[in-house]
């Protein structure tokens, strides 16, 4: 194709970015007629200003973040949109080799388990108030971040308060290591490389993980400034096609080897591509041995880029639950809206691969994987529980939320 | 009566720039600030120094710390906002593309904050430009030394004078539509591999 337009995309150095990875250097994006340039980003903060001054059109997000900017959460004003996310799970709670010693202690073991792992970190923190000791710090990424919503609900749901039993900071991804390594905090919430680098480093012992605490649930999203997709929505289309191709590739196992070569490059994630590939492959090294961790990271089956609206509702929850924005039904509108499935669906039509027809799903309903009504072909979803046994239909979204409320909130 | 001094904290891991941005404050009259460096030591200072303005560069991976801090109410005793007006474009612009950004406590008026924004950007500017002009001066360097041992060769292989030596280097590489260092590099290489280096 001759005609090329140019897409500026900022990223995280993070194995979720992929996709994006993926769309450039494997040619789906040429593929469309597409130049896009991937800008690697030092803060969430900067991808978020970049995008507001016109440096990017779009970036690679934490899923929160699109839902937070619409809501008037950021310093900036700021509309965007998420038409497609980058993938399911990918994260991991990672706690210092001495708090994993306390942990086994108190009968931690299996990282799959993580309603067992939580009881026994209860315990320490209990021995710890006992003795007079300071709370234990946990890093996430972001406020308006996964991490620090699964890792609260996780936390919450093992009968920890996480605004009162521990301290929850904020260290960006690539410092975590060397956070823990300076004794700044005791575990952390992040996502893949960051885990294993620091596991890797003889630091840390991955206790559970994102998949373990809710499978199959989202993490990253594309985010478009909506002025740009509403003026672009033909080249927008395009780049959401070759996106599409990418996530079938990375998915593709046979293709993990030379996807972590990729990711491991200097301009991308510029780790050792053996420390990548543990992630992409769902096999850990926790510290205590390998691990296998079923969906640990999911970047194409059971429609892994889907914009879930419910996904969307569910940030939704935890940002009023957590206290971030105050529950409204016009707020919860803004939320799920700021998912488009619509432009998804109108976008990868022509391929004739199967979309969802549904928008929103109750999450945490399907205990084995499941058939699900689709366009085209067959779509499979699931298993999606939460580590709870908890439900959240989006349906009932306010109940959800008061029922949250009786718990630390 | 003039109003109190504004406390100023400058977050920059370069130390060089961050000494420009404290002088140029200084010349303009502002006599409280304060350079932090490490970027552990952000937390304390700023519950430390109570700062009514932050300027901190976007190459620094602790500006979502940042943030957070600003929206936790007991870490930081007075509110404080990005200076970036939502109704202001051409500041946030200004001050993305010079690679700053900047906080201030909450009910400052714009007026007061106005220029030292545009301090810090014109220095971090200023800084980018010196940058630059270091790196081009250092090229130069690089390719003079490059020419000279260049010319050395052809003068000792081809018996040419020093200025027949640079012209031959010249002509060539205005035939090949390349520079004269890049010339003189492959002349250099060429005669490394056939051991005359």
């Amino acid at each position: 194709m001759s005609v090329s337009d140019s897409i500026t995309a900022g990223f995280l150095p993070l194995l979720d970015s992929a996709i994006l990875v993926a769309a450039r250097e494997r040619g789906f994006a040429e593929e469309e007629g597409i130049a896009l340039t991937l800008a690697r980003e030092t803060s969430w903060a900067n991808i978020r200003d970049r995008i507001a001054v016109g440096h990017f059109e779009m970036a690679h997000m934490l899923a929160p973040m699109p839902i937070a900017a619409n809501l008037g959460l950021t310093p900036m004003r700021l509309d965007l949109i998420a038409p497609m996310s980058l993938g399911l799970g990918g994260n991991a709670v990672t706690v210092s080799r001495n708090l994993w010693a306390a942990m086994a202690g108190e009968g931690a073991a299996r990282p799959d388990d993580p309603g067992v792992i939580g009881a026994a970190l209860r315990g320490v923190i209990q021995t710890r108030r006992r003795k007079g000791e300071d709370p234990l710090r946990f890093g996430v990424v972001h406020p308006h971040s996964g991490h620090n919503f699964e890792l609260r609900y996780w936390l919450a749901g093992c009968g920890i308060d996480p605004e009162r039993d521990v301290e929850i900071l904020i260290v960006p991804p690539p410092l975590t290591a060397d956070a823990m390594a300076a004794g700044r905090i005791d575990g952390f919430c992040v996502g893949e490389p960051w885990n294993s680098v620091a596991v890797a480093a003889g630091l840390a012992h991955i206790a559970t993980v994102k998949a373990a605490i809710w499978r199959s649930s989202p993490e990253k999203v594309l985010g478009v400034r909506a002025d740009w997709a509403r003026e672009h929505g033909a080249v927008l289309a395009r780049l959401l096609r070759a996106l599409h191709r990418a996530s079938v590739w990375c998915g593709e196992a046979d293709n993990h080897e030379e996807l972590a070569d990729l990711l491991s490059a200097p301009a991308y994630l510029n780790q050792p591509a053996a420390l990548l590939r543990g992630a992409l492959d769902g096999e850990l090294e926790t510290g205590g041995g390998t691990w296998r961790f079923p969906d640990f990271f999911v970047p194409a089956q059971k429609a892994a880029i889907f914009p879930w609206q419910s996904h969307a509702l569910w940030f939704y929850s935890q940002m009023v639950r957590w206290g971030q924005v105050p529950h409204s039904a016009e707020n919860a509108e803004t939320a799920r809206r700021s998912f488009r499935p619509d432009i998804y669906r109108a976008a990868l039509e022509p391929l004739g691969v199967p979309l969802p027809a549904a928008s929103m799903k109750v999450e945490g309903a399907l205990a084995v994987p499941t058939p699900v009504g689709v366009s085209a072909g067959q779509l499979v979803l699931g298993p999606d529980g939460f580590f709870d046994g908890a439900i959240f239909d989006p349906v009932h979204l306010d109940a959800y939320i008061a029922s949250q409320r009786s718990a630390f909130r | 009566m003039t109003p109190k001094q504004l406390s100023i904290l400058v977050i920059d891991e370069n130390t060089i720039r961050a000494s420009i941005i404290e002088a140029g404050l200084r010349e303009a009259g502002h006599g409280q600030v304060t350079l932090v460096h490490d970027v552990h030591a952000i937390a304390r200072r700023v519950s430390e120094v109570q700062p009514d303005v932050i300027v901190i560069d976007l190459e620094n991976p602790n500006r979502d710390m940042l943030e957070n801090m600003f929206n936790l109410s007991r870490a930081v005793k007075r509110p404080i906002a990005m200076f970036v007006d939502r109704s202001d474009q051409a500041a946030i612009e200004a001050a993305v593309d010079a690679g700053v950004s900047a906080y201030v406590v909450d009910g400052l008026r714009q007026e007061r904050v106005k220029p030292i924004l545009d301090m810090a950007i014109s220095r971090f500017n200023a800084f980018s430009r010196m940058e630059r002009e270091l790196e081009d001066a250092r090229n130069e360097l690089e390719s003079r030394k490059v020419i000279d041992k260049a010319k050395g060769i052809l003068m000792r292989s081809k018996g040419l004078s020093e200025d027949e030596a640079y012209q031959l280097l010249r002509r060539t590489a205005m035939n090949q539509n390349r520079k004269i260092s890049e010339i003189a590099q492959s002349l250099i290489t060429a005669s490394e591999l056939l051991g005359g280096g």
